[in-house]
């Protein structure tokens, strides 16, 4: 097989590794290649690279290849985004259900949990052609910036093994980077797949609340989780979104509203659109090279034809403060089911039923996950719910206020997406509140409910990604696409991490 | 208010975690600099503002989302318990209660 030849060669990163889902498609329709190739080279790319950089916790060669021939013979029908995918491989994160594989949520209290069902974007996925080729290591259920949350290996950046990938959806943004797949999927629940797209170069999508559904996404944040996509560009991005969008009668939260054609509408004019930039968050935090990068961005936008206006978020410095109330306060609630008895991890020889809850619960979950629960569960205990919890909602309602006068006075904003480049592995574990600061540019956009996606936007000194963030008006991720493309054609990001661009030898 | 000790160990209980005296010793200082952190919110007045429970937007809020009360497939018993750490008689089976 021409896979196993590249790899026996040294030369194994010719074969998908630049592909993107048109060049994929392409070869297909020629006859240059087979789905077989395609994934079976992913796979071997997936296996190839794990040992260094963790981001698979399940690779599914067997699963993967047997798909393959399903989606060969299988009629296309008259359903638009059917074949969308066809012949694509994708990596999902492991707390995204998909049946027949794990499902860990980077966790030992699921450990090998596997789900019963699929999750409905996968569903969408793989009607629209896609195959699944493995579950993506990421913090555990989905806490974290750094991907070290995760109870079993953390993932290293492509670009510097020394380095984190960002999280929570590490591995996913790690297996995009690295180009073992053209596209996964991730979840964002306040920056989870926008901060490491940033930190490993891609880019990465975070939907407005309600636009795709969460059936089969395990639980974090139930007012902040949105399924997200990592691709190398902006064309796949959409692409990926238009096939898992849309109102699901088993998601209540998702909303009727119909999905563009994303695709169609990439190649508009840009000349004219109001970008808004916040002063405020171009100061002290900042890494020097971020805000060079993003600046330039934005010079680069007021060439293409943009008008650049100055708004402001008078109430987003306090965004951190109430994620971090709203987000544990649900998560405490929501992890409330993994208790030993129905499934995943029970701890051995317990007397009494609560004492198998909490040695169960104990030996389950990690430091991190413990510190939320607990912190969620003092915000909502009695006599501290209206303090904190009630308190944090009513400035989540000034936030949402800030981003609708923003609106009306411009039709995207432009923003850095993380503080700084990656960072080494250990550099914050030991203080939490220095990694929840990660994401303050990005936690906004989940407590507002709107649209955001990062794409590459230069290399540091140091030679490690920089990301520019794109927020939208909710609903409008079609603009944040045509923005974002029409930036992507003018200044390609044609870097690639050394993991990927050395010839193996 | 500060996080002392013993307001974990009350915390810990009704978050069903058994955590070790170490845990503890490392929890509390962590939890009471997250907590001083997000005071800071009381800088703002928020008397008069509607909190925004939920997240869904103006769209959102507005979808029917009600459908017949009919039954429909579900898993079925044996696939429910497929995972269970410990089932028995097509039930799950717990340590005593009391």
């Amino acid at each position: 097989m021409l896979s196993y030849w590249l790899l026996a060669t040294g030369y194994w990163l010719l074969a998908t590794f630049f592909m993107t889902i048109e060049h994929i498609h392409t070869q297909l329709a020629a006859g240059e290649t087979t789905a077989r190739e395609v994934v079976g080279a992913a796979v071997d790319h997936a296996e190839a690279l794990n040992e260094t950089l963790g981001a698979f916790l399940q690779i599914d060669r067997e699963g993967a290849l047997g798909r393959v021939a399903e989606v060969d013979g299988a009629d296309v029908g008259d359903d638009e985004t059917a074949g969308a995918l066809r012949g694509v491989p994708v990596a999902i994160k492991d707390n995204i259900c998909v049946r027949g594989l794990q499902t860990s949520c980077g966790s030992r209290i699921l450990g090998a949990y596997q789900p019963p069902y699929n999750a409905t974007v996968i569903d969408r996925l793989q009607q629209a052609g896609a195959i699944i080729i493995g579950k993506t290591n990421c913090d555990e259920f989905a806490m974290g910036s750094s991907n070290e949350n995760s109870a079993f290996r953390p993932v290293r950046n492509p670009w510097d093994t020394a380095r984190v990938p960002g999280g929570s959806s590490g591995g996913s943004a790690a297996a995009v980077a690295a180009r073992i797949v053209p596209v996964a999927l991730g979840s964002d629940t306040g920056g989870s797949v926008r901060q490491p797209a940033a930190l490993c170069g891609i880019v990465g999508v975070k939907p407005t609340y309600g636009r795709v559904s969460r059936y089969g996404l395990v639980a974090f944040g139930s007012s902040l989780d949105q399924v997200g996509v990592f691709a190398t560009n902006i064309r796949d991005a959409a692409t990926t979104l238009e096939v898992i969008a849309g109102r699901d009668s088993r998601d209540a939260t998702t909303a009727d509203v119909p999905v563009p054609n994303y695709t169609a509408e990439l190649n508009g004019d840009i000349k004219g659109a109001r970008i808004g930039v916040v002063r405020e968050m171009f100061g002290e935090g900042l890494h020097e090279d971020v805000r060079t990068n993003v600046e330039a961005a934005i010079e680069a936008y007021r060439e293409l034809g943009a008008e650049i206006v100055d708004v402001e978020l008078p109430r987003a410095k306090y965004a951190i403060a109430v994620y971090y109330i709203i987000a544990t306060a649900e998560a405490s609630a929501n992890l409330a089911r993994y208790d030993g008895v129905r499934y995943g991890f029970r701890a051995e020889e317990s007397g009494t039923l609560q004492e198998m809850y909490r040695r169960t619960r104990d030996e389950g979950f990690g430091a991190e996950v413990k510190r939320r629960i607990m912190l969620g569960t003092y915000v909502l205990s009695s006599g501290y719910y209206d303090a904190y919890y009630l308190k944090a909602q009513q400035v989540r309602t000034l936030i949402r206020e800030d981003f609708s006068r923003a609106f009306a006075k411009c039709d995207a904003l432009l923003t850095p997406t993380a503080p700084t480049p990656a960072f080494l592995l250990g550099e914050k574990l030991d203080d939490p509140l220095a990694m929840y600061l990660n994401d303050i540019y990005t936690v906004t956009a989940n407590l507002a409910g709107i649209p955001g996606l990062s794409i590459p936007c230069g290399l540091s000194h140091g030679h490690l990604p920089i990301g520019l963030q794109l927020l939208g008006n909710y609903w409008d991720e079609s603009r944040l696409f045509r923005l974002a493309h029409a930036y992507e054609s003018a200044h390609p990001f044609d870097a690639l991490p050394p993991i990927v661009a050395k010839p193996k030898r | 208010m500060p996080i002392t000790e013993s307001d974990i160990t009350k915390l810990a209980a009704l978050a069903q975690l058994e955590i070790t005296d170490e845990e503890r010793r490392a929890l509390t200082p962590q939890l009471a600099a997250i907590v001083a952190y997000v005071e800071q919110l009381n800088e703002l007045d928020t008397s008069a503002v509607e909190p925004a429970l939920g997240g869904l937007t103006d769209e959102g809020e507005r979808t029917e989302v009600a459908r017949d009360d009919a039954a429909r497939p579900s898993l079925g018993q044996e696939l429910a318990l497929d995972q269970a750490p410990a089932p028995a008689n097509g039930h799950f089976c717990v340590p005593k209660v009391l």
